[in-house]
């Protein structure tokens, strides 16, 4: 059983989102997603200063067999990227809501976490599958 | 005979359980008008004798003349082992096969290549092959596009130096997927790309600038003040480069400080006769961090699960297998036939080889341009260091000269009035290990007594 923490949102896609007390979001891939990928051997993190609109592919996650597109679960420009996977692409499937976050976000104006799923949610939807 | 195994009623019978009723159905979502009915210039089909008699007439056709023709595709000796290995029935093939790792061999041939080249070119890595070296300059400017991530413009700066059918190729290739490639100008007194050509494009976002060593014209560019240029500007580097240069000359991976990003050419001059245009192989190396953005297969060396020594192709993610429409490259296969025999030629030579090829090549194309430049109304255009080509400039047009040493069995060099209109009558010429001195005093005297002859008509 993956985790799915309640403090998060989540994308149909098996992103996570959290808001930071700035009000920036950091992105990442869940636990159930790392999972499915197996090993991962290298992560593209986007450049910071890109403008992204939401559902935009924004980083590549490539395991031993198969690489996935990450698409940013909400629209706004990239303040960082997790510079240490480009050496430990691993942190993601160690510590999937932690040190293996992927980019750091700033929302567009109008730009909210809360249109996306909560941890019932998405919980939900995995056991269905998706 | 036909070698379609399916009868009319295998195909019948399996549109039938399909529910179909005729293969043209299946192609329904082609809208109509992106369809072709016919194919105007290809021929009707001919039975097998009437094809083995045309190929046997055209193979007649490529000549035996004595060649002074290079302009990207190069005239060298070709050692017996080299096609006597390539064609045996175990590695006789132009694909690396389904399952690769079954196939061993095969695998350890692509490792040992790519070995090469990237011993050759300085560089930390390379492909198994690519179609040829105006392929691989295209597929070069597109993985530098991906590769430089912080330069938003796309555009490329390719001097009007590189060989002008490699250009038209990276032009045709790119086109459509948002490259700029922008003409740098030639300098008409050394043949080369002036560094001063690039202040212009100071501070402003340059994607990568393609630099070829030796250039078309056989000319030497100042490669460390472009290369320095490209490292203080943000541009990537792409070098084009002739593999039998890189015995005598500085290897991409050392140019200017840190070196060129991406090398790539055609490896032709390692084992591939003429055949009048192709098959040709392309080769393809970069540093180690732009890998990823890499098109094409790579074989690696690895262990299996004994710890014993084996190969496996690798980084597939980049392929379109895996990665479908976002692959680095739609080219799923290699030149691998050609890749072997320039991996046996490679071999056979050695360091010292290819080094003593490189030297004569300098060595016969000084004789030649000394004998043809002593004619009257025919001189250098070019001052400054070159390898084995030269541009000769004649005080008449060059294509009837041409025409006439062709008639005698000579094969005088390229006519550039037509890409080089600039350069007046100008005729791009090359000497290569596999010309004597008999070949250059025949050549010259032809010549000679061809001007006189106009000169008295």
């Amino acid at each position: 059983m993956s985790q799915i923490p309640t403090d998060l949102r989540y994308t149909k896609s098996h992103e996570w989102v959290r808001t930071l007390p700035d009000g920036s979001v950091e992105i990442g891939i869940t636990d159930h997603a790392q999972h499915a990928l197996g090993d991962l051997v290298f992560v593209e993190v986007p450049e910071s200063g890109r403008k992204l609109a939401a559902g935009d592919a924004c980083a590549v996650v490539e395991s031993v067999k198969a690489a996935s597109d990450v698409y940013s679960p909400l629209g706004g420009e990239v303040v960082a990227g997790n510079g240490l996977l480009a050496t430990q692409p691993e942190l993601i499937n160690t510590d999937p809501y932690g040190q293996g976050w992927i980019l750091r976000l700033k929302p567009a104006t109008g730009a909210s976490s809360t249109s996306l799923m909560t941890s019932d949610a998405y919980q939900a939807e995995v056991a269905a599958g998706g | 005979m036909p070698y379609i195994p399916h009868t009319g009623a295998d195909v019948r019978a399996m549109l039938d359980r399909i529910g179909v009723d005729c293969i043209d159905q299946l192609f329904d979502e082609i809208p109509p008008e992106l369809r072709v009915d016919s194919l105007p210039g290809v021929p009707a089909p001919l039975s097998e004798m009437e094809v083995a008699r045309l190929a046997a007439e055209r193979a007649a056709m490529d000549s035996r003349c004595l060649n002074f023709i290079g302009a990207g595709a190069y005239e060298h000796h070709i050692p017996a082992p080299v096609w006597a290995l390539a064609t045996r029935g175990e590695i006789y093939s132009a694909y690396t096969p389904y399952q690769a790792e079954a196939s061993q061999g095969t695998l350890q041939i692509m490792y040992e290549y790519q070995s090469m080249i990237a011993g050759l070119t300085g560089m930390d890595v390379s492909n198994a092959s690519l179609y040829d070296g105006a392929s691989a300059l295209a597929e070069a400017c597109l993985m530098a596009v991906r590769a430089h991530r912080r330069s938003q413009s796309a555009r490329i700066l390719m001097p009007a130096s590189v060989n002008p059918v490699w250009r038209k190729v990276a032009r045709a290739i790119t086109e459509g997927q948002r490259l700029q490639l922008e003409t740098l100008p030639v300098d008409p007194a050394r043949g080369t790309t002036d560094p001063k050509s690039l202040e212009r494009y100071t501070g402003q976002d340059v994607t990568a600038i393609v630099i070829q060593q030796p250039n078309f014209f056989g000319q030497l560019e100042d490669i460390e003040a472009l290369t320095r240029w490209a490292r203080a500007n943000g541009a990537l580097v792409i070098a084009a480069v002739n593999p039998v240069s890189l015995a005598l000359l500085a290897p991409p991976g050392e140019w200017g400080e840190g070196g060129a990003d991406i090398a790539c050419g055609d490896a032709q001059p390692f084992g591939v006769p003429l055949s009048s245009g192709g098959p040709y192989v392309g080769f393809m190396a970069s540093r180690i961090e732009h890998v990823r953005q890499m098109p094409g297969r790579i074989a690696g060396r690895t262990v299996d699960a004994d710890g014993r020594p084996g190969f496996t192709l690798t980084l597939q993610a980049r392929e379109q297998h895996i990665r479908r429409g976002k692959a680095t490259s739609n080219i799923c296969t290699n030149q691998g036939l050609l890749m072997t025999a320039a991996t046996i030629h490679l071999a056979l030579l050695g360091p010292a080889g290819l080094e003593r090829v490189a030297r004569a090549c300098v060595a016969r194309t000084q004789e030649l341009i000394a004998a043809l430049t002593r004619i009257d109304g025919i001189r250098c255009a070019f001052a400054g260091p070159r390898f084995h080509e030269a541009v000769l400039q004649f005080d008449r047009p060059v294509a009837p000269l041409l025409e006439s040493l062709a008639a005698e069995g000579i094969i005088g060099g390229l006519d550039l009035s037509r890409d080089y209109p600039e350069l007046g009558h100008a005729l791009l010429t090359c000497a290569t290990e596999t010309r004597t001195s008999a070949d250059v005093e025949c050549y010259a005297s032809l010549l000679k007594r061809l001007l006189g002859r106009q000169a008295a008509a």
